[in-house]
């Protein structure tokens, strides 16, 4: 009989299965649950998007398309990237399009690393960066990103984590779960402290579009410098509400972005053709209802943020992406605690903090994915909980 | 400012005050006087709940109509209309462009409440020159909601 362990990598093996696979479980499996757990919009994909994927099936538009991308595609994702943040990538040298963000994140890594190269990492911070890099050899470097500093890297902290094996630095920002951003001038700090290494920025960019307060994203490439050693990446699913489509893509220097289109294009041939053919349209004539679902956002925002702080839960106003990341220290329960007894209790499900690294403890992340009336139904069971924790 | 709290108030009337003045930064106090001048001028006209009755038992048949009407000297189409608007079970009465003039919406307990109502109220009104009457059959949006939606949105409880 096969042992399986002997024939499966020690990498793989390695890599723990999350520790709250068995909350998300139970959570997905419950229903009527009051959610605030999800990381997609709710809002559908835009219709003129929807119906130009339509077309491209109708006109059997369903071949590979090159690998790296529709050229149409890439014109529009250069027309964008100049538009929105002041960054020229050739579209024939400089652009790849991916299966979402994460192939991109993936190839990146892959192409870079070395065994025992040092990838840093900023956490709280999505899922994906440490396990991927583990894969590809790398040893991943943990900064954890403090509440004080609105989770913001800062120059101390990127230096203390800089050694002589680091090979990038991964900025996701704006951050799912905090929702804390990077500004010009904190770019331009971090910017300082790159100069003359040979550092990588592995930019994840995929909640550009969603900022607050009128603050315009500042793409960690547009900072002089920057652009040679970044790889710029951003994504369809969380802009235009198309997680299912499973597009996104890479821009970066020809030298480094001709290998990680060597990768892609072995690994995965090219993406999606009809959600390339939908994408065009995504870009092209979407500003108006992009701007409607951010200020929707917006006003979601502001209520689970008020609605945090009056019942005790001190929460920053997050800037970018769209979850709250308040704190619930002041309850003594760990996140894991408060998440399973929340969930048991009330039918509220929201992520632990510790989902995104050990320095979400004390923090839980609520997406405001969801309807004012949902947030305010499930704002009024988080406070009936807290009454009776108090109580108990 | 007030324009954000219509289109919030639009969307649901039974919003509390608190949590229009969480949305728009306002106090409660200046949310609470802000509407209620808006009720005062004519702003707001009212509150009412959107009902899909179609899953009460005790529903209701609707119909648009169609009419055709001769306009009179100096007052155009306003007495036909202002008459037909008396009928508590006329909903909606609109001045159209194209092939009618106006057009009512009325809403009854049966069909047969509606035709009794086309021929016994409207038709023989002076100055109306035909009638067309046609039943809504099944809503499938209304009050700008998708009525025969699924509530799951297929997103499931929880995901990173």
């Amino acid at each position: 009989m096969i042992n399986y362990k002997n024939i499966l990598s020690s990498t793989v093996q390695d890599i723990k299965p999350s520790g709250i696979r068995k909350f998300f479980d139970i959570a997905n499996t419950m229903e009527d649950v009051i959610s605030l757990g999800v990381g997609e919009p709710d809002f559908r994909t835009p219709w003129q998007v929807r119906s130009a994927g339509i077309h491209s099936l109708e006109q059997a538009n369903t071949r590979y398309t090159s690998n790296k991308g529709l050229e149409a595609l890439r014109e529009e994702i250069s027309v964008y990237t100049k538009r929105k943040y002041g960054i020229s990538y050739n579209p024939e040298t400089e652009i790849l399009v991916t299966v979402g963000g994460s192939e991109a994140i993936d190839m990146a890594l892959r192409a870079i690393t070395e065994p025992g190269d040092e990838i840093i990492i900023p956490q709280p911070s999505y899922v994906c960066y440490e396990p991927i890099t583990r894969l590809a050899g790398g040893v991943p470097v943990i900064i954890h990103t403090k509440a004080e500093n609105d989770f913001k890297v800062t120059p101390e902290e990127l230096k203390q984590a800089i050694s002589e094996k680091t090979k990038a630095l991964i900025l996701p920002y704006p951050c799912n779960p905090t929702g804390g951003i990077m500004g010009k001038e904190d770019l331009e700090q971090l910017a300082e402290i790159l100069q003359d290494t040979d550092i990588v920025v592995i930019s994840d960019e995929i909640y550009a579009e969603l900022t607050f307060d009128n603050i315009k994203h500042t793409s960690a490439a547009s900072i002089p410098g920057m652009r040679e050693r970044t790889v710029l990446i951003n994504g369809f699913s969380k802009t235009f509400s198309m997680t299912g489509w499973r597009l996104g893509y890479a821009c970066a220097p020809e030298p480094l972005l001709n290998e990680i289109t060597k990768i892609h294009q072995y690994a995965i041939m090219c993406a999606p053709t009809t959600s390339q053919y939908a994408a065009i349209e995504a870009l092209r004539s979407c500003d108006d209802v992009v701007r409607d679902m951010v200020e929707e956002y917006d006003m979601r925002r502001k209520l689970i943020v008020k609605g945090f702080n009056q019942l005790g839960l001190t929460c920053r106003e997050p800037k970018g992406a769209f979850y709250a990341f308040p704190s619930i220290q002041s309850t003594g329960l760990t996140s894991e605690e408060f998440c399973e007894r929340l969930l048991y209790s009330k039918k509220v499900a929201v992520v632990p903090g510790t989902a995104f690294g050990d320095s979400g403890e004390g923090f839980i992340r609520a997406s405001y994915c969801y309807s004012l009336l949902h947030i305010e139904k499930a704002l009024h069971l988080i406070g009936e909980f807290l009454e009776e924790l108090k109580n108990n | 400012m007030n324009n954000k709290i219509l289109k919030l108030l639009e969307n649901n009337a039974r919003m509390s005050n608190e949590t229009i003045s969480a949305i728009t930064g306002l106090t409660e106090e200046e949310t609470k006087h802000r509407i209620e001048n808006m009720e005062d001028n004519g702003i707001i006209r009212g509150y009412k709940a959107l009902i899909d009755w179609e899953r009460v038992e005790d529903s209701y048949v609707s119909a648009i109509i169609e009419l055709k009407v001769i306009p009179k000297a100096r007052l155009g189409f306003e007495e036909i209309a202002a008459h037909i608007a008396q009928y508590p079970n006329v909903e909606s009465v609109f001045l159209m462009s194209g092939a009618c003039d106006l057009c009512v919406i009325v809403k009854c307990k049966t069909f047969h409440e509606v035709s009794a109502f086309v021929a016994k109220e409207l038709a023989v009104i002076e100055g109306i020159t035909s009638t067309a009457t046609q039943f809504i059959m099944r809503r499938y949006k209304d009050f700008g909601i998708e009525l025969s939606s699924a509530d799951d949105d297929g997103r499931g409880n929880i995901s990173l």
